[in-house]
């Protein structure tokens, strides 16, 4: 879906995102350029990570990426230099941190809440539905039966 | 003059549907069967007038009438017919008419197949369907307006987006549409209840096919949009968490909590508030779905109409419907009384899981899709919420789902020993398990995901085959067979459509897990490797299609030396419209799809080539399409055929344990 507005912004050749001459000869640090430019957006696209855009300062971010890599940075070192120069608007998982707990904590908080209003109501079901049970006997005489 | 004439039968069915919506709704009030009596036939008016629009619109678009600014801006002589008649739908305006369309639609068919419901009911149920019209209907012709002439007309027009000429997307929106608006028959049905402050089995019976339809067509409709993005798109991903799929995914969710609880209100009379609140819920989702696309306010590629004037006249429906069904909830649920008492375990309660998770679910995705506009309303920060959020966050409940689903499913009614389910769920689970290690033994030094989701797929399967046996009873193989042939076709729906959940989860974690890809440079001539494949890279050449230029390649794809298939991949530019799309040529297979794309030629000499092999790509499609004919199963039982309510259906019981 995003290619069609990039498309549209960009009127040029749909150019693949990662280009031939970007990709890291060494695999592994390669796979974890993918890794992490797949969380970060495109700062000019709508909703694109810059793995999958065609902008120009995508490909630069690819390349800074696999730059940092290549010095020697872990994951997060890499991602913290794109996101000092950006702003969190690039990361596609914000950080839990500040107002964004909110957001973390928005769905786990409404199933324990929901968790607990669903079990008073079954248990207030459940005292009701009490008598309404067989008694020993009815049960052994019912598995008689049913042997029979 | 034909154009006209549909822009007047609009305005009459703008004018029908505001008699539908008071008339009948004072008639039930006062129990005057003369008022009441109007709903019928206005509504089977609205839907007739609203048609005649509909296909004056499409003759706008068949016969390329330039006069007509919304065929100017959408068509073009040069357009296959299909796209000619697909572009009526694939704009702001159009796609709105459909809608009433549709919206209309329902209302008639309550009262096509509405003869036994009780009169007050039906009056109210249609005065809110016609209430909805009569919003719509106001939209549209206040600020949408598809008939608009121009003074000047042009010779040609500027074409329909070259992304959205393609089969698969041409019958994506009318399925969504069908799906979004069906659930207004659920919220219909659920304000007529709370008006007449009863809700019974029979109301649970009544509502549960239109809910069972409406999600049936969602889910259609999301897998035909999913199957596009797939193929069209020139990289193979198959959702991507975009508001606009969000909107659409969250009405699913719901529809789904609401197939499930409504089976409780028929059986059990139980649940009642919580049902009609999901009604509501369900299609203040559609709303909510609709204001986000129409209004462009969290803005995506889907949003063609950014008019805020538009946005803000969608949010004011969005209040009106949603503000005053839930106020008349507030006052009104207190007189639905529960009746079916249940224990702890038990069916009840194995249903109200599944109600809680994927209501909750739901709302995770509400929150993470508004939360980049909250945040930047309410605490001044520009951020984003991606696929890798709604990955961690809402991956966990269908997880949940999926281990709770098949020992719910064979819970009875009532009360239930758990531990005599999961006895006969042993072998399900230690086979599921057993696929689990096996595949992770296999796939060394990979991601856990693949194990994970085929394990969780096969004990959802099996879990659901071990139900099907169990009902099947006792006995020597035929006496079982011949039972499961008698079985209630609603039985069939849900082992089918369970199933079709554990293909879906398998299959997507093994597409996202296993997947290979490969990007190079590629000459004419030269052959690469891709897993077990060769792939030759024959010829590159220029092709004209009717309204595009192509430059199409030959690659030929071998294994072992032998051809296993001659693949075209395309890259098109479309000169109206002034864009190019990427055809991926896709080699389908049981088990993997080959996806081929060429991409620019490079300076050096060659062409970018990127391929890919998706395992099980169609495995997750046709889980979707398993879903969606376990709803059709269970939308032919016996129990909605027959008159429903007014003799309870003779059950072809078999003893479950």
């Amino acid at each position: 879906m995003r290619k069609l507005l990039l498309a549209l912004l960009l009127i040029g050749s749909p150019a693949f995102a990662v280009q031939p001459d970007e990709v890291l000869p060494d695999a592994g640090l390669e796979a974890r350029a993918r890794a992490i430019s797949a969380n970060l957006r495109c700062p000019v696209c709508q909703g694109e990570t810059i793995d999958d855009s065609n902008a120009p300062i995508s490909r630069d971010l690819r390349l800074a990426v696999r730059q940092r890599l290549l010095a020697g940075d872990d994951d997060t070192e890499v991602v913290d230099y794109i996101v000092n120069r950006y702003g969190e608007f690039v990361l596609f998982m914000p950080r839990a941190q500040g107002s964004s707990l909110i957001l973390w904590l928005a769905g786990p908080a409404m199933l324990l809440m929901g968790a607990g209003v669903a079990y008073a109501t079954t248990r207030k079901r459940a005292t009701a539905a009490e008598p309404e049970t067989l008694t020993e006997t009815d049960k052994t005489r019912l598995a008689d039966l049913l042997k029979k | 003059m034909i154009v006209e004439l549909g822009h007047f039968t609009l305005v009459l069915a703008f004018m029908v549907a505001l008699v539908q919506m008071s008339l009948p709704l004072w008639g039930a009030y006062r129990r005057d069967a003369r008022l009441m009596a109007v709903a019928d036939p206005a509504a089977v008016i609205q839907f007739l007038l609203i048609a005649v629009s509909f296909a004056a619109l499409t003759y706008a678009f068949v016969t390329s009438d330039f006069s007509v600014k919304l065929v100017v801006d959408n068509s073009h002589t040069a357009k296959p017919m299909l796209y000619k008649v697909a572009g009526v739908w694939g704009n702001h305006e159009g796609s709105l008419l459909l809608w009433v369309l549709i919206l209309s639609g329902f209302g008639a068919c309550a009262v096509w197949f509405g003869g036994n419901l009780p009169a007050t009911l039906k009056a109210r149920v249609l005065a809110v369907q016609g209430s909805i019209g009569v919003a719509f209907m106001a939209f549209m012709l206040l600020t949408s307006n598809p008939f608009l002439r121009l003074e000047l007309p042009p010779l040609n027009g500027t074409d329909l987006n070259p992304l959205l000429q393609d089969p698969g997307l041409a019958f994506h929106p009318p399925f969504l549409y069908l799906g979004y608006v069906g659930l207004s028959m659920s919220f219909s049905f659920a304000v007529a209840a709370l008006l007449e402050g009863r809700v019974d089995a029979a109301w649970g019976r009544w509502v549960r096919p239109w809910t069972l339809a409406a999600w049936i067509f969602l889910t259609i409709g999301i897998a035909l949009g999913s199957w596009w993005a797939y193929y069209e798109l020139g990289w193979g991903g198959f959702w991507f968490w975009d508001p606009v799929e969000n909107a659409s995914f969250m009405p699913w969710l719901i529809a789904a909590a609401l197939l499930h609880s409504a089976i409780v209100v028929e059986k059990r009379e139980s649940l009642k508030a919580w049902t009609i609140l999901l009604a509501i819920l369900a299609f203040g989702f559609s709303l909510t779905g609709t204001f986000i696309v129409r209004s462009g306010v969290i803005t995506s590629v889907h949003a063609f109409a950014n008019d805020p004037a538009r946005g803000v006249f969608i949010l004011m429906i969005l209040g009106v419907f949603m503000g005053g069904s839930l106020t008349l909830f507030a006052f009104r649920a207190n007189v639905l009384e529960a009746k079916g008492m249940f224990s702890v375990v038990s069916r009840e309660t194995a249903l109200i899981a599944n109600n809680l998770l994927l209501a909750v679910s739901a709302f995770v995705v509400f929150v993470g899709t508004i939360w980049p506009l909250v945040a930047e309303l309410l605490f001044a920060r520009k951020l984003s919420v991606g696929v890798p959020f709604f990955n961690a966050a809402f991956t966990p409940f269908m997880v949940l789902i999926a281990i709770v689903l098949p020992i719910g499913a064979m819970l009875p009614w009532k009360r239930a020993e758990i531990g005599r389910v999961v006895r006969s769920l042993r072998g399900a689970l230690a086979l599921a398990v057993a696929v689990m290690l096996l595949i992770y033994a296999l796939q060394t030094g990979r991601s856990t995901l693949g194990p994970i989701g085929a394990g969780l797929g096969a004990w959802v399967v099996l879990g659901a085959l071990t139900d099907l046996w169990q009902r099947g009873g006792r006995g020597d193989f035929g006496a079982r067979l011949s039972r499961l042939g008698r079985l209630p076709r609603a039985d069939w729906g849900k082992v089918l459509a369970h199933s079709g959940l554990g293909v879906t989860i398998f299959a997507v974690a093994a597409i996202t897990a296993w997947a290979t890809e490969d990007i190079r440079v590629v000459k004419i001539g030269e052959t690469f490797p891709l897993g077990a494949y060769e792939i030759t890279l024959q010829a590159v050449n220029k092709v004209e299609g009717p309204n595009y230029h192509s430059t199409m390649a030959d690659m030929l794809v071998t294994k072992d030396g032998a051809e296993v298939a001659f693949l075209h991949p395309e890259k098109r530019f479309y000169p109206v419209a002034g864009m190019p799309t990427t055809e991926a040529a896709i080699h389908q297979g049981a088990f993997r799809d080959l996806y081929l794309v060429i991409g620019d030629p490079q300076d050096a000499g060659g062409y970018a080539v990127r391929t890919y092999i998706k395992p099980f790509a169609d495995w997750i499609w046709g889980g979707a399409l398993l879903m969606a004919i376990g709803g059709m199963f269970s939308l032919s039982d016996r129990r909605f055929r027959v008159a429903a309510g007014a003799r309870p259906a003779p059950q072809v019981t078999v003893a479950a344990e």
